[in-house]
């Protein structure tokens, strides 16, 4: 019984760490796309400067 | 093994598994959270890059479950005695309420802050808002305290077009706030049909629904004074720049449908609802539901037939 129960906390444990990193490959994910997006409207471009 | 024993030995072991903190955010309030956002943020004249948008509503979403983790936190006593909410990850005892309190406090500024960064702060600012009229308005202070809980408390389920609008465009317009102004109206018929036929749960925690402090004939005539208010509103918007043919077809038939079972609720007293289970009130409650998305959905074919019709002007 003991047992029983000591591999379940364990199958639980790892099912959350798994989920932690995917999520965590998610972000990333986001943040890339995010990035790519911003730079290629323009949202990061310098300003104009004039006389240049 | 029976239900609660085996909910009990999962509490005494302290292992929550990670659907227990999905579920810690309320993931079925978030579809309705994630579609209106949505909306808000299709049907504003502002184009915004796929991935901007993805993100936009994403956050939303988190600042939405955030919102719900906290709830859970404040509200484990209550839910430990309601039927509806006894399984919660809280009052089931499988994530302690102070994991629960980090877990929401984490994502609200998470949520904020990352909002804030892929649009524009006017949107982090209203979706922080959200969160605190939702968590300290509605959750600590309005729910406990006046049957009026819903009705006030609903306008922080009825942000999310408004954010996803402030998201696309960087302003604020008459168009997200008649957004507003429906999700605000369609609330209170919506939770009173609910605890119309969830009779013993309100009572049991002591929350001051109107059901246990005015009583249930009061209750039904309620619902049927809101949802007069609300068709009006509903099929009123049509006539605005969010409106169109498609949106008013829609709005005509499901507030027909939706005053006709408003009507048969306050027909009704206690001893015919429960002779056939309260079907009536649950067939309204069914209903509440779509008539939001289908309103929602509708709003968002207007906004896409305009599109079409601006791209085919050039």
């Amino acid at each position: 019984m003991s047992i029983a129960r000591t591999h379940e906390i364990h199958r639980r444990r790892r099912g959350r760490n798994l989920g932690v990193a995917l999520l965590l490959v998610a972000f990333i994910a986001v943040m890339f796309g995010l990035t790519v997006a911003k730079i290629s409207d323009g949202s990061f471009a310098p300003p104009h400067q004039e006389g240049t | 093994m029976t239900d609660t024993s085996l909910h009990s030995e999962r509490a005494a072991t302290g292992e929550a598994d990670f659907g227990d903190y999905v579920a810690l955010l309320k993931p079925r309030v978030m579809t309705l959270v994630v579609f209106t956002a949505l909306v808000g943020l299709l049907a504003a004249p502002a184009p915004v890059h796929p991935m901007v948008g993805f993100a936009a509503i994403l956050f939303i979403a988190v600042g939405g479950g955030a919102s719900g983790a906290l709830n859970m936190w404040w509200d484990a006593d209550i839910d430990a005695v309601m039927r509806r909410t006894r399984r919660r990850p809280v009052p089931s005892g499988r994530v302690a309420p102070e994991e629960a309190l980090a877990v929401g406090l984490a994502l609200s500024g998470f949520s904020v802050v990352m909002l804030g960064l892929a649009t524009n702060w006017l949107a982090a600012a209203w979706l922080a808002f959200t969160i605190f009229f939702y968590v300290v308005v509605y959750t600590m202070w309005l729910k406990r305290t006046t049957p009026q809980n819903i009705v006030i408390g609903g306008l922080a389920g009825a942000f999310p077009p408004l954010i996803g609008w402030a998201a696309a465009t960087g302003s604020l317009a008459l168009e997200p706030w008649l957004m507003v102004a429906l999700i605000f109206m369609w609330t209170p018929p919506h939770f009173w049909a609910l605890a119309l036929f969830m009779r013993s749960d309100y009572d049991d925690a002591g929350v001051p629904m109107l059901t246990v402090t005015h009583g249930r004939p009061a209750t039904r005539a309620q619902v049927l004074i809101y949802t007069v208010l609300l068709a009006a509103l509903a099929v009123g918007t049509g006539l605005t720049s969010v409106g169109g043919p498609v949106y008013l077809a829609v709005a005509i038939v499901l507030n027909a449908l939706f005053l006709k079972g408003a009507w048969a609720i306050w027909r009704r007293d206690e001893r015919m609802a429960e002779a056939d289970d309260y079907r009536v009130e649950k067939r309204f409650f069914k209903l509440s539901l779509i008539y939001l998305f289908a309103h929602f959905g509708a709003i968002l074919a207007e906004a896409g037939i305009d599109r079409i019709g601006a791209a085919g002007g050039f």
